[in-house]
């Protein structure tokens, strides 16, 4: 491999005493600090985004991972059979579910179970989507709800009905392994 | 009790204790708060942020729709929320630290800062004597017709004064680091004491051009002569101006960069605020410091900053002496420029306003440099300060003292 030296810049005396790179400086300061005014006296900031007026929603990309929640399918059935596979697999430990049985009665009988029980502690929850990949019935899923807020630690933990508020439904074909996801 | 009385001049006392309060608390310190905002919204818009933009008058609390925001500028009010934080939150005293100077060391900071302002002067004259249709209308005794000084203390060693206080307030800084009882502190405060040693002499001999030049220590007087004659670094207006001014300008202007330079390293801001820098030193000196504790060092590196600046302002640029003050006056045959024992009341409020124009313009030249320059090495800083500043300095008095001997200033 052949050795390059790469020289150092020669710099003229001015650029030693600091002198002319002094001005170079301000001048890029001073530059950065007349447009961005202009632009928020203009009222068009153009890199900072007033959050809460302004929102980024509509340009989620689809693989956004934000808080897990429970979907039905076409027939409004719960998909989630309880297995507690995304329980065990939660790194931060925070799903816990109470399985329950379906009544025979129920045209669903043949399911078996379904969640009692279902709670997932967004203070916990780490959005890591190691659910929605363990899930074999593909009832779980990260949706693009990120502004998770509460005023108790109870209020941060989102019960079964909250998380099918959020979930909705799903219907088609849900590819889970999609190469986006 | 009356000859104990008499020897005291009840109007001085009075106006000397309305200019104290006046000045000091109603200028100084709202302007320390102007300066917090001024550096957070300046700073952002330089790293292409917007800067805290959001707090106005709370009128939500009231039941209002929305907070007012003055002039539709958002968050002239944080300075105020800031403050309120401050003083909300939990004073925390470390088990470790020695209590008494822990406690002394955030006042024996801003003290000094605000005590150096009682020689500013920044102002004219105010002829209150316009005042006493108002006062008469509502009977009270008439006002006399002697204008007032717009500075606290008159003094003739005005510049000495300063900075024989100014220098007082390193003690606060090594105080706060001996007493937090804590290294990181304490190498700050360490660093801050020979910061100060080497550019307090720079800082004493770059401005002694300026009084062999004027011939004065009077900070007020100083200001008078550079209002009628140009100011001494920008001579383009003013009585008696003649090419002599431009070659004392050179040695006017070097005097004026050090005294620049050296300033930044007095009131311990970028790129010299080794004393708390906090890639090194977790802190600095306040490390160990919270709440109204901490802001009190705040307020007086703040004060500090806005005394130095006045000083620069009254010594180089003129004082509160209005711009293209005689060309103003010919254009409009107002008179814009102090005449002595005839300026009218709102031209010395103008003048006031000038000047603390002028203090606002040079804090953000202050800003502007903090956010530009990377932080100078332990080091480099003192070998800047000895070996290029100071010799500067020397030589610069030397010059000064060869170019008068041809071209006097009067």
């Amino acid at each position: 491999m052949a050795t390059i030296i790469v020289q150092r810049p020669k710099l003229a005396w001015h650029e030693k005493m600091f002198i002319s790179t002094l001005f170079k400086g301000l001048k890029i300061t001073l530059g950065h600090a007349l447009r961005t005014f202009l632009q928020i006296a203009g009222k068009k900031p153009k890199v900072t985004m007033e959050y809460p007026e302004q929102k980024w929603d509509d340009q989620l990309p689809e693989y956004y991972r934000g808080a897990p929640a429970l979907v039905t399918d076409e027939q409004d059935r719960e998909r989630c059979v309880s297995c507690q596979l995304c329980e065990f697999i939660c790194p931060p430990k925070a799903i816990k579910i109470t399985p329950g049985e379906i009544p025979s009665d129920d045209p669903w009988a043949k399911v078996e179970k379904r969640p009692k029980e279902f709670e997932i502690d967004m203070i916990r929850c780490i959005y890591c989507g190691m659910c929605e990949e363990v899930c074999p019935e593909q009832a779980i899923y990260l949706r693009k709800d990120y502004a998770i807020t509460g005023l108790s630690r109870k209020e941060m933990v989102h019960d079964k009905k909250r998380l099918y508020e959020i979930g909705g439904k799903r219907v088609g074909l849900v590819n889970k392994w999609n190469e986006l996801k | 009790m009356a000859p104990l009385f008499a020897n005291i001049d009840l109007a001085f006392l009075i106006t000397a204790l309305v200019k104290i309060v006046g000045f000091t608390f109603m200028m100084i310190l709202p302007l320390v708060t102007v300066c917090v905002y001024f550096e957070r919204r300046f700073s952002a818009i330089i790293q292409d942020r917007v800067g805290p933009n959001r707090v106005g008058i709370p009128l939500t609390l009231l039941g209002f729709k929305s907070d007012l925001q003055i002039l539709g500028i958002g968050g002239l009010f944080q300075a105020a929320a800031d403050g309120v934080k401050f003083i909300l939150k939990e004073d925390f005293t470390p088990k470790f630290v020695n209590t008494f100077y822990y406690w002394l060391a955030p006042c024996l900071t801003v003290v000094p800062a605000l005590l150096t302002c009682a020689v500013l002067p920044f102002g004219s004259e105010l002829a209150i004597a316009d005042l006493n249709g108002l006062i008469t209308y509502f009977g009270l005794p008439a006002l006399p017709s002697i204008p007032v000084q717009a500075v606290i203390a008159d003094l003739n060693v005005g510049p000495l004064y300063i900075f024989a206080i100014a220098s007082l307030g390193v003690y606060g800084i090594v105080l706060a680091g001996w007493a937090s009882n804590s290294k990181y502190p304490f190498l700050g405060s360490v660093r801050s004491s020979a910061q100060m040693i080497s550019y307090e002499l720079s800082l004493g001999l770059s401005i002694i051009p300026v009084f062999m030049v004027f011939g004065e220590l009077n900070l007020g007087k100083i200001a008078f002569f550079q209002d009628a004659n140009g100011w001494l670094i920008l001579p383009l207006w003013g009585e008696g101006l003649s090419w002599g001014r431009w070659v004392l300008w050179i040695p006017m202007m070097i005097s004026f960069i050090i005294f620049t330079v050296a300033m930044f390293a007095e009131t311990n801001r970028l790129p010299f605020d080794l004393a708390e820098c906090e890639t090194e030193l977790v802190g600095g000196y306040h490390t160990e410091y919270s709440s109204m504790k901490f802001a009190l060092f705040f307020m007086g590196e703040y004060a500090a900053m806005i005394i130095g600046s006045g000083l620069a302002v009254t010594l180089f640029l003129g004082g509160w002496s209005i711009p293209f003050g005689p060309l103003l006056t010919q254009l409009t045959g107002i008179h814009f420029h102090f005449v002595p024992g005839d300026t009218p009341l709102w031209l010395g409020l103008l003048h006031i306003v000038t000047f603390l124009t002028k203090v606002i313009g040079f804090i953000l030249f202050f800003i502007l440099i903090r956010w530009s320059l990377p932080r100078f090495r332990f080091d480099q800083l003192m070998k800047f300060g000895w070996l290029f500043m100071f010799e500067v300095a020397l030589a610069n008095v030397l010059l000064t003292a060869v170019l008068m001997i041809w071209v006097p200033l009067k």
